[in-house]
């Protein structure tokens, strides 16, 4: 009954289910599919209201990938996404327009996000005209609150991209996605182009606007650092499929799947007192075009059976709030 | 006391960067791009040798000294003079006012001819790049078959098709012209639709037009700028081409191609017939050429050799 309820209270917000990504290769003469890029491989988790959650994984996990394809920037092969109890990938394309409202996106590359054309206030006004958020009114009024809020003079509407610096330009292109008053906002590697400092201000907007709107984030990255500063949850990847779903606290603290340790002891520790064992993986991440069979982590993992080598690991539960896809531990 | 004197240090520094910041950025940014194409002295050049038609042929009819249809058989294929600075043709017609005249045509059919093709280019190029996959391949399979012809033989059997007139002309020159702003348009686009703002915009809820043509168009134009500006004397040079082959101006009108044509009869009794249109293409091209060159490496400093 207690647990019924406790249930009640945390309905997922965003729910991924078995989502594939694959990108089709192109070759010989007719421009044929010759092979697939599994770029995201069957990944599963589920979202709460009010919660970051991060995905973190090297280069080329899908990390990124999964982000865009719970967006539909790039329409997912298959599997499905449930946001606020819709269907999102079975949307025609024009209610999916109208969906978009809910769900934004906060880029890496704060050079490459903001039209050069157009001036800060254009940017922001264009965001709130688009699917009529604001009466036209008011539009200018509400850019000014908007720069306001992540921390830039309401002047800068004049001004273009180019006039400002990199941190800068990361607060204009989060003020854009705050325009639409999103629910969900996925953090695709937003700070990792940036100087430390400037990172740990904006992650502390992040945060502040997150107790202000009760915004979610689905925050995507590879710094760990940055992850167990601002998470609830963490979502570890390693080609293309999720291998551990933990709180943060145990996750750091008691990794369970062996990539798992072994990307945890890639930090670099600060203290000299505790000296940790590193754990250094042999040989390179596998193909994503052709995987390996079985666990995708056997090629390179200490722990290996035979029985790895041909069947793929379910997901397990092995705490309150932490699942882990290894049949070995 | 040292509180005012701040104060009073503060009061100028505040007010002064609104006063330097009179103009729109927009302006800013064409001053330096006129600064740019400034220092190169071939493009100033070719500038100047457009401007000097440019402003031939909107004042023809008030600087030409005769009326260019006017027939004066007695004193035909005279040889400038006073009178008649540029002579006069086989009728007895002013060659100088007939270039006065010509230049408003070639520039006319070079406007209008570059238009049409990038119109349609744009267009083209613009689908091509943004929806890819089987409207890039039909698009751009279009594009070459069109290339696969050479432009002058396209342009011949267009004019065929349609009976030659200075309209069909423009047609022509225009439909040749589509491939090469299509084939830019397209690659341009390929790259800009994967900028991170597009995906912005999108995820913002914006459509394929509004995509399209307020967020990947207006920055792909710098290279349409250029090309349009070479394509002009392409299309200049395709135009007086097919003049003088019959298949465009016909007798009367001024056209330099046609003038050109005609004189070619009187080489060696009277060759300033030949010379003067001849050497009005011949410029009007080269100006359009340095100043194209000038143009490109002044909006896209990556493109320079």
């Amino acid at each position: 009954m207690q647990l019924e309820t406790v249930k009640k209270v945390k309905k997922p917000l965003l729910q991924v289910n078995d989502l594939k990504q694959y990108f089709p290769i192109k070759g010989g003469l007719f421009g044929r599919t010759v092979n697939h890029v599994k770029a995201v491989d069957g990944v599963s988790f589920d979202i709460y209201e009010g919660e970051t959650v991060s995905i973190v994984g090297e280069s080329g996990c899908g990390k990124s990938t999964t982000g865009r394809a719970i967006l539909r920037l790039e329409e997912p092969t298959d599997g499905k996404v449930t946001f606020q109890d819709k269907d999102l990938l079975g949307l025609s394309k024009r209610k999916m327009r109208n969906m978009r409202k809910d769900l934004q996106v906060i880029f890496q590359d704060p050079y490459a996000s903001l039209n050069p054309r157009q001036t800060v206030g254009r940017i922001l006004e264009e965001a709130l005209e688009i699917l009529n958020v604001v009466p036209k009114k008011e539009r200018p009024q509400r850019v000014k609150e908007l720069l306001e809020q992540v921390g830039l003079q309401a002047e800068f509407a004049d001004r273009f991209p180019h006039e400002f610096s990199g941190g800068q330009r990361q607060r204009i292109g989060i003020a854009r996605a705050l325009a639409v008053e999103p629910k969900l906002i996925i953090c695709d590697e937003a700070v990792s182009a940036l100087d430390v400092s400037v990172q740990a201000q904006i992650l502390n907007l992040l945060k502040k606007l997150q107790r202000q709107y009760n915004l979610t984030y689905l925050f995507i990255s590879h710094d760990l650092g940055v992850v167990r500063h601002i998470s609830d949850r963490v979502i570890v990847m390693y080609l293309g499929r999720v291998v551990e779903i933990a709180d943060k606290k145990s996750l750091f603290e008691n990794p369970q799947h062996p990539y798992t340790k072994a990307l945890l002891s890639a930090i670099p520790e600060a203290s000299r007192k505790r000296k940790k064992e590193r754990m250094i993986l042999k040989g390179d991440v596998p193909s994503p075009i052709d995987p390996p069979t079985g666990c995708r982590f056997h090629t390179r993992c200490p722990l290996a059976t035979e029985q790895c080598k041909v069947k793929t690991p379910e997901v397990r539960q092995v705490g309150p709030e932490h699942f882990v896809a290894c049949d070995v531990i | 006391m040292s509180n005012q004197a701040v104060k009073m240090d503060n009061q100028p520094s505040l007010q002064a960067p609104k006063k330097i910041k009179p103009s729109h950025p927009k302006v800013e940014r064409w001053k330096a791009f006129y600064k740019q194409l400034k220092k190169n002295k071939m493009a100033m050049a070719g500038g100047a040798i457009i401007l000097f038609y440019l402003i031939l042929a909107v004042a023809a009819p008030v600087i030409a000294p005769y009326d260019p249809l006017a027939i004066d058989l007695g004193n035909k294929l005279a040889t400038p003079s006073w009178e008649h600075w540029m002579g006069t043709d086989d009728k007895g017609r002013d060659i100088l006012s007939r270039i006065l005249y010509g230049a408003q045509l070639s520039l006319g059919v070079g406007v209008v001819s570059v238009s049409i093709g990038a119109f349609f280019g744009i267009i083209l190029g613009l689908f091509a790049g943004y929806y890819g996959k089987w409207i890039d391949t039909f698009i751009s399979r279009f594009i070459d078959v069109l290339l696969a012809f050479p432009g002058i033989l396209l342009a011949l059997a267009i004019i065929s098709a349609l009976g030659p007139s200075m309209i069909n002309v423009m047609i022509a020159v225009g439909i040749f012209s589509i491939p090469t702003f299509a084939r830019i348009v397209r690659g341009s686009t390929l790259s800009v639709k994967k900028m991170e703002y597009v995906d912005a915009i999108r995820s913002l809820g914006a459509n394929d037009f509004k995509i399209i043509f307020v967020h990947i168009l207006p920055n792909i134009l710098s290279p349409v700028i250029v090309q349009g500006t070479l394509r002009l004397a392409t299309a200049i040079l395709t135009a007086a081409g097919l003049s003088f082959l019959g298949m465009g101006a016909q007798p009367p009108t001024p056209e330099w191609g046609a003038m050109l044509s005609s004189g070619r009869n009187f080489l060696w009794q009277a060759p300033h017939l030949a010379t003067f249109p001849g050497l009005a293409i011949a410029t009007i091209v080269l100006g359009f050429n340095l100043f194209g060159d000038g143009l490109r490496d002044a909006l896209d400093p990556r493109l320079k050799q």
